[in-house]
């Protein structure tokens, strides 16, 4: 039998070539491996080697032939018998397809998410204690470590030091160091040391001391963590929460100070929340420890030391991709995460005053995004206000809008408007820092103009 | 620094059934990825395979030799070279061709590619794309192992190129801190891409890269796959008992980085004086006719091991595309009940 030797491909893009040179004759013996022609292009030059072995019966296109179309049989071997199958031959038509991106042949539509899971009812009679979102958050890693020994905690002066910003007080006393981990100054490789563990199986739970240092490991966190599981075909999971304060912290600069959402809440495989009060704190931090994928849990530092009330539950657990209404309204919709959750229900009570009814929503998870409730807030009071502590382009913001206009354009009375920090890196100066951020009175001032007063 | 020692041809003992077995499983491991690599060469010339492919045609022996050293629960690492390890893993040749074109069959159902296979039953931990990276991920797996205390150990593989990012000493750093049970196995192949060892390295004896952080190092002759073997022995040891090791493998890949890298860097002659007088499976070759094996019984492997990478390939050309329905799957996994 006889297999066809085929005009080879140097690059992806490469659809002709010069064969340059013939190392074999008709009649030569040529083994796998051997290197039988020369090959050109305008890029490159390169050899090609014989994959089957046999003699050489004939050669199809002769040397200084230019412009040979790839998969053009440029000679014939006859082999011997050993192989039962045809090996190599001619490329089938399945494989001109099989370049085709798939996309182009059937439309796929995303899953539909499931609607989230409603919070946990709060029995009558449940006590409320004030707790930090400091504390709530220590609560949450410690009940999650004493439920699960996969659960541990990494990450720069967590241990010894009890947290930069005190948030594993205790921790190391209770769990001993084998749980809880003092790294060296190193995200890049710590994150991937945390990645790696959880792909072994583990929960790590690594702390940034603060989410500017994460871009030092942006490479783990995007490509290892939040793609593997897909990379893998579903082999390999990856159950680990990445935490810290993230956002605008008290004059330190731009450096240490900026708000990251919109850059992992655009990431497919990560999961993205950024909770308000203690209480979610709690209860979306266990409920993240929990979930098998990998979670960017955004504290906020000028929220460590405010206490709020938190339900004296066992297990207190608050679904992941739920936003809350934390005020009613019908007037304008407000919707905020984080530290501006608290910025927008004061705005909203100094509208209430002008007659101005805001409904005030707390987005808790920014991926995936619970727009349902957001849709449904819309069409009930017909505007938007959106706020972010972060840059306005592209942003948290941008993204609520863009839903809101596709999901319930024809209730909008008027332009969504975002309050944003504006378009500069943070400035040192306690004034210009403040003109930079979004403020209650920016949020009021806003909310009038989508209301047109 | 101890230097491995050479196992030449003659300084074995010609009559030893024990080497003669263990030659031939080599033999097969390291044919099956040459033949499987060159075919894998060829479905990309004809447009089968897509996008990036390193081929791991030279550097057999580092593969199949340290395979002989892991143990059950021990990981391999590695970064985009790597249909070698996966096939001396054990990986179904079938699955990682299929991977290759794309196709519903492959390993990570068509995913993934050349650079992202992985395989939890058999230890291999991918096939990573940026160089690199896998290092801290593989260290990673060696915090795990240490964490659970079950005696098991991550073999971190990376090439000269990566053994200049900051991660790999960072990496380094907290491995020895922590007395990790990794080994860091350098597959110097002289070229990071294009740029040879010494345009890139102010260090180019990479297993003294270790000297700062304590972590001993030896320089290995990739090409013999009995020197690897026993450095792998050494190294798990230390890793298993002490903390990390790194092993340097001298070794040198045949093809251009990539396929579409003609690889016209290398001195003329260099690839045929390697072939010549350093090619693994012709070492190994000589090694098993020293000891009396017949013509016959390796023309017997040659020809098992091209129907398996015969039956790979038509598999990997006949295998359908994922259907639609598989882009929006293993983006996430379901949380479990509570």
């Amino acid at each position: 039998m006889s297999v066809e030797i085929l005009m080879p491909a140097l690059s992806p893009t490469m659809e002709e070539g010069n064969l340059a040179k013939w190392h074999i004759k008709p009649g030569d013996k040529v083994e796998s491996g051997q290197v039988i022609a020369e090959i050109e292009t305008d890029k490159a030059t390169m050899e090609v080697e014989a994959v089957d072995e046999g003699i050489v019966s004939e050669i199809l296109v002769p040397e200084g032939s230019e412009g040979v179309k790839v998969n053009t049989p440029i000679a014939r071997l006859g082999t011997g018998a050993a192989n039962g199958k045809a090996p190599s031959a001619t490329p089938e038509p399945a494989a001109a397809k099989a370049s085709e991106p798939a996309a182009l042949k059937a439309e796929v539509a995303a899953p539909v998410a499931k609607a989230p899971a409603k919070d946990p009812e709060i029995p009558a009679g449940t006590r409320l204690v004030k707790v930090t979102v400091r504390d709530a958050l220590r609560d949450a890693m410690a009940e999650e470590m004493r439920r699960d020994s996969d659960v541990f905690l990494m990450g720069e002066e967590v241990a010894q030091y009890q947290g930069a910003y005190k948030v594993s007080r205790d921790l190391l006393q209770e769990f001993g160091e084998r749980r809880v981990i003092d790294t060296p100054i190193t995200e890049h490789g710590f994150t991937g040391l945390g990645v790696g563990a959880a792909m072994a199986g583990l929960k790590p739970i690594v702390e940034f001391m603060t989410w500017n240092f994460a871009m030092q490991a942006m490479d783990q966190l995007i490509n290892s963590a939040a793609k593997t599981l897909y990379m893998s075909g579903g082999q390999i999971r990856c159950s680990i929460v990445f935490r810290g304060p993230n956002g605008a912290a008290a004059r330190v600069a731009a450096q240490h100070s900026q708000d990251y959402s919109a850059w992992y809440a655009n990431v497919p495989g990560l999961k993205v929340i950024a909770p308000y009060d203690a209480a979610d704190a709690k209860g979306l931090l266990k409920a993240a420890i929990r979930d098998p994928n990998p979670i960017i849990f955004l504290e906020h530092e000028l929220l460590y030391g405010q206490e709020f009330d938190v339900p004296e539950i066992e297990d207190w657990i608050v679904p992941i991709g739920k936003a809350k209404v934390r005020r009613e309204g019908t007037s304008l919709t407000i919707t905020a995460h984080s530290r501006m959750v608290g910025l927008a229900l004061k705005a909203a009570e100094e509208l209430a005053a002008d007659g101005i009814e805001a409904e005030v929503i707390d987005l808790r998870t920014l991926r995936p995004l619970d727009h349902g409730t957001i849709v449904e807030s819309v069409k009930k009071t017909n505007r938007l206000v959106t706020v972010e502590e972060g840059w306005g382009p592209m942003g948290v913001g941008a993204e609520v809008a863009a839903r809101v206009v596709e999901h319930a354009f024809d209730y909008l009375d008027a332009p969504p408007l975002r309050v944003c920090q504006e378009d500069v890196p943070m400035p040192y100066a306690a004034n210009l820092e403040a003109i930079s951020l979004p403020s209650v009175e920016k949020i009021v001032k806003a909310a009038k103009a989508v209301c047109y007063r | 620094m101890a230097r491995a020692r050479k196992n030449g041809v003659g300084g074995q003992k010609a009559n030893s059934l024990a080497d003669k077995d263990r030659w031939l499983k080599y033999y097969r491991s390291m044919l099956l990825i040459r033949r499987f690599e060159e075919r894998a060469g060829q479905l990309y010339g004809m447009g089968l395979i897509g996008g990036f492919c390193h081929l791991y045609i030279g550097q057999e022996a580092i593969a199949v030799g340290m395979e002989s050293v892991k143990r059950a629960g021990d990981q391999i690492i590695t970064g985009y070279r790597d249909h070698g390890h996966m096939l001396a893993a054990g990986m179904d040749p079938k699955e990682v061709m299929a991977e290759l074109t794309g196709r519903a069959g492959g390993s990570s159902h068509g995913k993934g590619g050349s650079m992202h296979m992985f395989s939890v039953p058999n230890g291999f931990f991918g096939g990573h794309g940026i160089v690199g990276a896998q290092v801290s991920l593989g260290t990673g797996l060696a915090l795990a192992n240490s964490y659970r205390n079950d005696g098991a150990v991550s073999y971190t593989y990376f090439g000269d190129g990566a053994a200049n990012q900051g991660q790999v000493y960072e990496s380094f750093n907290m491995a020895e801190l922590w007395s990790l049970p990794v080994v860091y196995v350098i597959e110097n192949n002289q070229y990071a891409m294009g740029t040879s060892v010494e345009r890139s390295s102010a260090e180019t004896h990479l297993y003294r890269r270790g000297l700062s952080f304590n972590i001993p190092g030896e320089e290995v002759d990739g090409m013999d796959v009995d020197a690897v073997a026993e450095a792998g022995a050494r190294a798990a040891e230390h890793a298993r008992t002490k903390g990390p090791y790194i092993l340097e493998m001298k070794t040198y890949r045949y093809r251009g980085h990539s396929m579409s890298d003609p690889a016209k860097y290398r001195p003329q002659g260099e690839l045929e004086e390697v072939r010549k007088t350093r090619d693994p499976i012709d070492h190994l070759k000589a090694k098993l006719e020293g000891v009396g094996l017949k013509e016959e019984e390796l023309k017997a492997i040659d020809a098992e091991v091209r129907q398996i990478v015969l039956d790979a390939a038509e598999y990997a050309r006949t295998s359908p595309e994922p259907d639609p329905s598989e882009l929006y799957t293993d983006v996430y996994l379901e949380a479990a009940a509570r």
